[in-house]
């Protein structure tokens, strides 16, 4: 081969970089072994990770511990999916822009609004993105974000905004029950917003009862209404199209996605209106018809948004998405279906309230810190019982629990506290053990 | 070659459903009732597809078959590196000690899994030849955001980002150089290219000034050619102040050749996806990992991954930051992939990758170039990873263009090239055939393109009526984004047709 393209030595082929760069360019990596020393060696490294079937664990917030139908593994284990690139080439790319225009109806009907993405990367740049998209739709400059949010994510928002000059708003909630206050929120809200941001549920995992009045104040100043959710409460709980919202975001990470560490997630994206889709980031599939007109077909639709055509005036620089996971989201939830959905809905919520309660008997334990309804998540206070989440956490591991996420470093006006999540694969017997070895911890302290 | 693509015809699945089916529950008993204030409760149930397990595999392992992938032939898309992904790789991560990982979980029990980011970020970072590697970024364009916003940080840090707002993009670079450029605030300053598509350093000189924040660029560039001046264009940058920033999308063939840090970088991004094997998903997930030098350690995303003797650690203690770029700590499922993949191939290992990559482009650029209608341009100049060619004559001659001869491809099971792009060529076919690709394979697909070639020369109408061998014929792409026709979720076309 060498011959027939006229050169004598491999290295030739690289002879034109000079020699100044290419001099000591061998790297100081292991040499190579066989696919079998390479797997042993990288199984041997993973077991040692303690995952969540070795433990009791309770963390949630932004990622959390579903379970993952067969099918669905399977189906994103089609290696037509798995090794296929981004469909520029539609004619032999139909199965997977048939699949992501069936993800982007499911996640537009979940949401109960219009138009849904076909993924970003994640919920906190899914939040960048609402933020910058606001301020383009607007053509204003602020934008107000409730004072309990996931940190990953406030801090992501703010990545995205102080490049565009978007000024971030934080507006107070109740100390009781966590609702947004309306007073503030009316006195925050001005010609200057671009959007007013709410997560329903909240990061701490409660309901805001006062969206749709949220919603009326961001409008009544011109400014969109963008909601955050989860979206495996949307089978029974209010979607963000029947609270009035422009934007719905939210981590698509429980459809159907496995944890992996944090990574990759799936970024929920939708918005309502023709004038808001032309301004939303991302991909889009389109439902059309093949030149001769005998076959539906699909393709990418309004690429003159993206980057691949518009450059330095794409509404965003997002080119390679979170394309199969969004799959194994359609699958999931043609699995489900609405009613496997509402049913989901309801065993994490009976789950949740049971864990609640169990806990609320525990001497000292505040829970839930927060007077509403919950959903997943909750807050468990520990200043009472005169304990840092810290000893709390270190004793949960020592008798195999995983506690929740400490909040003390974040929101230190709820002192020693932390963010607890339960889900269907929470056991009635995982929770009593929770509860036994917290009543045994507090009542060790006293 | 012939090739018959699957065509079910099948459904969207909406149209399948039928009430009252459920192809999973969580519980097999009815959960209990659970007490919810009315208005919080959802009004009007989601219109998802109610379906049997059978019925729902069905419908997409059906549509997995209208689908091409590199497991099934040759995907010569340039720019993209579509090369083969091992399969012990998507084994090794089909286990719970990584899916049922937490991201907050104590470093302590997460020990595995930080060794493996650790040595990950230690090995790229000397593969690209600079100081320090973050994990998180989610794609080659996060990559670029984040570098981006290092520049940023760099010139704040300097006092001097009030007037250094303009960062130099290539004519030829990918769209993303310029989308991240201005989603970092920067002003996009496009630099014409010479006529090999390298810098033109006299283009160079006047697109510098004392507002230039940086410069970004491929190497070997779009054409497959390598910018052999590569260190006169770093000084030039470094003179006038910028950084020097580099799409690692073309690094497949400088593995173990030759390291952007020594070319005079300052920040990298990599394309796990396309350099590291790890499989594109039709889109994504990917991972784009940043790499830069010494003097920018401080500004990387928090939180990086760090050793302490035999524990590892997730560090966020860094107070100079750019901060968070997204959630967590990256894609990690995707990089364990890489992490693998490169202990396998090791350092004699990656430099076959480039050795054969290489090899493998310039035969195939000067096999195709002798076929009629066919150019390869600046036929001397040695090519990288990839080459362009033209289709120029065979248009005018024949009317056959880059476009139809790209559709035809697909009819003999070969994925179309990168088309029209660089626009610096006329009728442009952007090749990367990558190592994956076996002697027989290239010529197998040598074949394919002179076929076409007589086609186009004898009856040039079936070519510009392919593809026919696809699941569909050509699509009717207009119809998808005009506002009359557009069809964008079932929810919408619902809603419009019943209005």
């Amino acid at each position: 081969m060498l011959k027939e393209v006229g050169f004598r030595d491999i290295h030739d082929l690289f002879a034109d970089i000079p020699e100044s760069i290419r001099k000591n360019s061998e790297l100081q990596l292991p040499l190579s072994r066989s696919e079998m020393e390479a797997r042993v060696q990288v199984e041997d490294l993973l077991s040692r990770n303690v995952s969540t079937r070795d433990v009791i664990s309770f963390l949630g917030g932004g990622v959390w511990p579903h379970y993952v139908p067969a099918a669905v593994d399977e189906i994103v284990s089609r290696s037509e999916f798995l090794t296929s690139y981004t469909p520029y080439q539609p004619e032999i790319s139909q199965g997977m822009l048939q699949a992501m225009f069936e993800y982007q109806s499911m996640i537009a009907e979940l949401m109960a609004m219009d138009f849904a993405n076909s993924s970003l990367y994640d919920w906190a740049t899914a939040l960048g993105e609402a933020a910058r998209m606001s301020c383009r739709v607007t053509g204003r400059g602020e934008f107000i974000v409730p004072h309990y949010i996931q940190r990953d994510r406030i801090q992501t928002l703010k990545t995205f905004c102080e490049p565009a000059g978007i000024r971030v708003v934080e507006t107070g909630q109740d100390r009781r029950t966590g609702a947004i206050v309306q007073e503030e929120l009316q006195n925050k809200v001005s010609s200057k917003t671009a959007g007013v941001y709410i997560e329903n549920p909240s990061y701490l995992g409660f309901f805001e009862a006062g969206a749709k009045r949220i919603g009326e104040i961001a409008h009544e100043k011109g400014a969109l209404f963008i909601m955050g959710v989860d979206p495996t409460s949307l089978g029974l709980f209010a979607p963000p199209g029947e609270l009035g919202a422009d934007i719905a975001i939210g981590e698509g990470q429980p459809l159907g996605n496995h944890m992996n560490y944090g990574g990759p997630l799936l970024g929920l994206f939708a918005c309502n209106g023709e004038q808001l889709l032309r301004q939303m980031p991302g991909h889009l599939i389109g439902m059309t018809m093949t030149k001769d007109g005998t076959s539906k077909a699909f393709t990418m639709a309004l690429q003159t948004r993206e980057q691949h055509i518009r450059r330095e005036k794409a509404t965003s620089n997002i080119c390679t998405n979170e394309a199969l996971c969004a799959v194994a989201a359609a699958a999931y939830l043609s699995l489900m279906g609405p009613r496997g959905l509402e049913r989901l809905g309801k065993t994490v919520l009976a789950n949740t309230n049971y864990a609640m309660r169990q806990l609320k008997g525990v001497g000292g334990l505040k829970a839930p810190f927060f007077e509403a309804q919950h959903f997943k998540e909750f807050v468990v206070g520990f200043d009472d019982a005169g304990l840092t989440t810290s000893q709390v956490n270190a004793k949960l591991l020592q008798r195999g629990i995983q506690g929740g996420i400490s909040l003390y470093d974040q929101f230190p006006e709820l002192g020693q506290s932390a963010l607890y999540c339960v889900t269907e694969l929470h056991t009635l017997e995982d929770i009593d053990r929770l509860v036994v070895v917290m009543k045994a911890i507090v009542e060790d302290r006293q | 070659m012939m090739f018959k693509q699957a065509h079910w015809d099948e459904p969207v699945i909406i149209e399948r459903s039928s009430e009252g089916r459920v192809g999973f529950s969580v519980s097999s008993l009815e959960a209990s009732s659970v007490n919810i204030p009315p208005g919080l409760l959802r009004k009007t149930p989601p219109r998802l597809p109610e379906l049997s397990e059978t019925e729902v595999v069905r419908h997409y392992i059906r549509l997995s078959q209208e689908n091409y992938g590199v497991d099934l032939g040759i995907y010569p898309l340039g720019s993209c590196t579509m090369k083969y992904n091992p399969k012990f790789l998507d084994r090794l991560v089909a286990t719970s000690k990584i899916q049922n990982l937490h991201p907050l979980q104590d470093d302590e029990s997460a020990q595995g899994i930080l060794k493996i980011l650790y040595e990950l970020s230690v090995w790229l970072a000397e593969i690209v030849g600079l100081s320090k590697v973050s994990l998180q970024p989610a794609a080659g364009a996060q990559g670029e955001f984040a570098g981006a916003l290092i520049m940023r940080a760099h010139h704040r840090q300097n006092g001097d980002l009030q007037k250094r707002d303009e960062i130099i993009v290539p004519d030829s670079a990918h769209g993303t150089n310029p989308a991240s450029a201005a989603m970092a605030g920067f002003k996009v300053v496009v630099m014409t290219s010479n006529r090999e598509g390298c810098v033109d350093l006299d283009a160079l000189r006047a697109s510098l000034s004392p507002r230039t924040a940086g410069l970004m660029l491929t190497n070997p560039n779009t054409l497959g050619i390598f910018e052999t001046d590569i260190l006169e264009i770093a000084k030039l940058v470094h003179e006038a102040g910028g950084l020097l920033y580099y799409d690692g999308a073309n690094l497949n063939a400088m593995l173990g050749k030759a390291k952007p840090g020594r070319m005079g970088f300052d920040i990298v991004h990599i394309n796990i996806h396309k350099t590291f094997a790890t499989p594109h998903g039709g889109g994504g997930p990917g991972a784009g990992p940043i790499a830069v030098s010494k003097d920018l350690e401080r500004f990387l995303p928090v939180p990086t991954v760090e050793r302490d003797g035999s524990k590892y650690y997730l560090d966020f203690n860094r107070p100079h930051t750019i901060g968070k770029i997204r959630s967590f700590w990256g894609n990690s499922a995707v990089l364990v992939r890489a992490y693998a993949y490169m202990l396998m191939m090791g350092r004699d290992g990656l430099e076959e990758v480039a050795d054969i990559a290489v090899l493998n482009a310039n035969y195939l650029a000067r096999k195709l170039s002798k076929i009629r209608g066919l150019e390869l341009p600046y036929p001397d100049k040695p090519r990288k990873h990839e080459f362009v060619m033209s289709a120029t004559r065979m248009a005018h001659e024949t009317g056959v263009t880059a476009a139809h001869l790209s559709k035809r491809l697909l009819d003999f099971g070969i994925h179309a090239p990168t088309v029209y792009f660089p626009l610096i060529v006329e009728e442009a076919m952007m090749i990367e055939p990558t190592e994956s690709v076996s002697r027989q394979e290239l010529d197998e697909a040598v074949e394919v393109f002179s076929k076409i070639s007589e086609e186009a020369y004898s009856n040039p109408d079936i070519v510009k009526k392919a593809p026919t061998n696809s699941a569909v014929t050509r699509i009717d792409e207009a119809r998808a984004s005009h506002p009359k026709t557009m069809q964008l979720t079932w929810r919408r076309r619902a809603r419009t047709q019943s209005a």
